[in-house]
């Protein structure tokens, strides 16, 4: 079904460098808009920590002080938010998620085909570790050179900016991994498995 | 923690959900920025109060934009109304709300979003806790409880704190008074954040732990908590109602329009 044509909308058309940056159905924004669905998890740094579990029941966990000693790069990227805002060349501080992989495997916890990460306050999402290994994803721990606001998932979210943004899930505190694909929150609720912004995957059934 | 559990997608959501053409069948005034669009909706699937939709423009040369705007009408209205704030340079909102008329097109598609919702089966009370647009979704789960027998309503009761910068952008001021005056299981409180009109006798601030305290049943009824506005309100409102010890998991929370200062 072609779209029809909306009567005298012109539109405001952002220019060529930043349209072939924007994912379909998506406009750009100069802001951070915070969206969630429930109040902020406040988690003091001395309650934080962070658990890798295997399908097997082997897990391996870091206390805020030993995950700070895991390897940190900052890498700079544009992330894609489903209710269709983009914000480009976000600069984020954390530890990739292949770096925690290899650090569990030193304790015994071998990766599974799909995680589901599991946060303060109840949030899940679902990801094929295709999708977060291979320097795509990360557990960030700073945005702008600064400690992750908690309105932003702080003190550390997931990070997975190919995908729509409510797989970057905030609050994470564990990744597990499963033998099948598992919906999480969103994905119980009609968002989509995937989340490809560029395929425009935003709900079940879409492409 | 415990062991995280697999959440099952129901069957009923597995359908793709499709573009639809809607037709402007009345624009409704509601303050000098805010109009409903009141749409038929041809094979409109039905909705949940709280639900949003997804809307499309196409300009001639084939550019496209998207936007979501919440549904402002009960699931048993007849037809799909949708209540749009312009925002200082929108482009969607300021089509919708200066350009568009009676008569024309709008590509949509919908109902979006299962947890901002409620339905009068999910029982009460019922706390609605809106600033500005916010209002929306609000009003679409009091509009639909307009549909209960009285009996029904007095079984969930439902209260309203509704946070507006001054009276003349009140959203749906007239319809909330009629509302209220008709159900006394329904309770409206405004508080004006900046101008409010002369004689006023209510709160004139912005909403706070004392107001929430005072107005907002506690933990022990359980209460269905929905908190819907600008981002820094709904932030306080949802913090508020956490440290008066409702449980976070019961507290929903949707987050809309322009970041930056609330109403």
């Amino acid at each position: 079904m072609t779209s029809p044509i909306s009567r005298g909308f012109r539109g405001r058309r952002p220019d060529t460098g930043i349209a072939m940056k924007l994912p379909p159905g998506q406009y750009e924004t100069h802001e951070f808009p915070v969206l969630s669905a429930g109040p902020t998890p406040r988690t003091p740094l001395d309650r934080w920590s962070f658990t890798l579990a295997g399908t097997d029941g082997n897990k391996a966990s870091w206390s805020w002080t030993e995950f700070e000693a895991l390897p940190h790069e900052t890498i700079t990227r544009d992330i894609h938010c489903v209710t269709k805002w983009s914000k480009f060349d976000t600069v984020w501080t954390g530890v990739s998620v292949d770096a925690i992989i290899e650090a569990g495997a030193a304790k015994g916890v071998r990766p599974a085909q799909f995680i589901v990460a599991a946060c303060d306050g109840g949030y899940t999402t679902n990801l094929p570790l295709a999708d977060v290994t291979g320097g795509k994803a990360w557990v960030a721990v700073g945005f702008d050179g600064k400690p992750l606001h908690p309105e932003h998932g702080g003190p550390a979210r997931l990070l997975v900016p190919h995908l729509y943004f409510w797989k970057s899930a905030k609050w994470v505190r564990e990744i597990h991994f499963r033998d099948h694909d598992e919906p999480g929150f969103w994905e119980g609720l009609g968002y989509h498995m995937r989340g490809d912004p560029w395929k425009e995957q935003r709900y079940t059934g879409d492409e | 923690m415990d062991e995280v559990a697999a959440t099952p997608t129901s069957p009923s959501l597995s359908l793709p959900i499709a573009w639809r053409i809607a037709t402007v069948l009345e624009i409704i005034v509601e303050t000098p920025r805010v109009r409903t669009l009141v749409l038929d909706v041809p094979g409109w699937p039905g909705h949940r109060a709280g639900q949003h939709v997804d809307v499309r423009l196409t300009a001639e040369d084939g550019y496209q934009t998207e936007r979501s705007y919440s549904i402002a009408s009960a699931p048993e209205s007849v037809h799909l109304s949708l209540t749009i704030e312009r925002l200082e340079d929108g482009e969607v909102s300021s089509y919708l709300v200066d350009v568009l008329q009676v008569g024309d097109k709008l590509e949509l598609r919908g109902p979006i979003g299962g947890h901002f919702a409620w339905s009068i089966s999910d029982g009460g009370p019922l706390m609605l806790v809106g600033g500005g647009s916010g209002i929306v979704p609000l009003m679409a789960m009091l509009r639909q409880r307009t549909f209960a027998s009285a009996d029904v309503r007095r079984a969930i009761p439902a209260r309203l704190l509704y946070s507006s910068r001054s009276w003349a952008e009140l959203i749906y001021r007239d319809e909330l008074a009629r509302l209220a005056a008709a159900d006394d299981t329904l309770q409206v409180t405004h508080t004006i954040t900046r101008e409010p009109p002369s004689g006023w006798q209510g709160f004139h601030r912005r909403i706070d732990a004392a107001m929430l305290a005072e107005l907002v049943w506690p933990p022990s009824t359980r209460p269905h908590l929905f908190v819907c506005g600008p981002t820094s309100l709904v932030e306080m409102v949802a913090e508020g109602l956490v440290a008066l010890g409702h449980e976070p998991t019961s507290v929903r929370t949707e987050r809309f329009g322009p970041t930056g200062a609330a109403p």
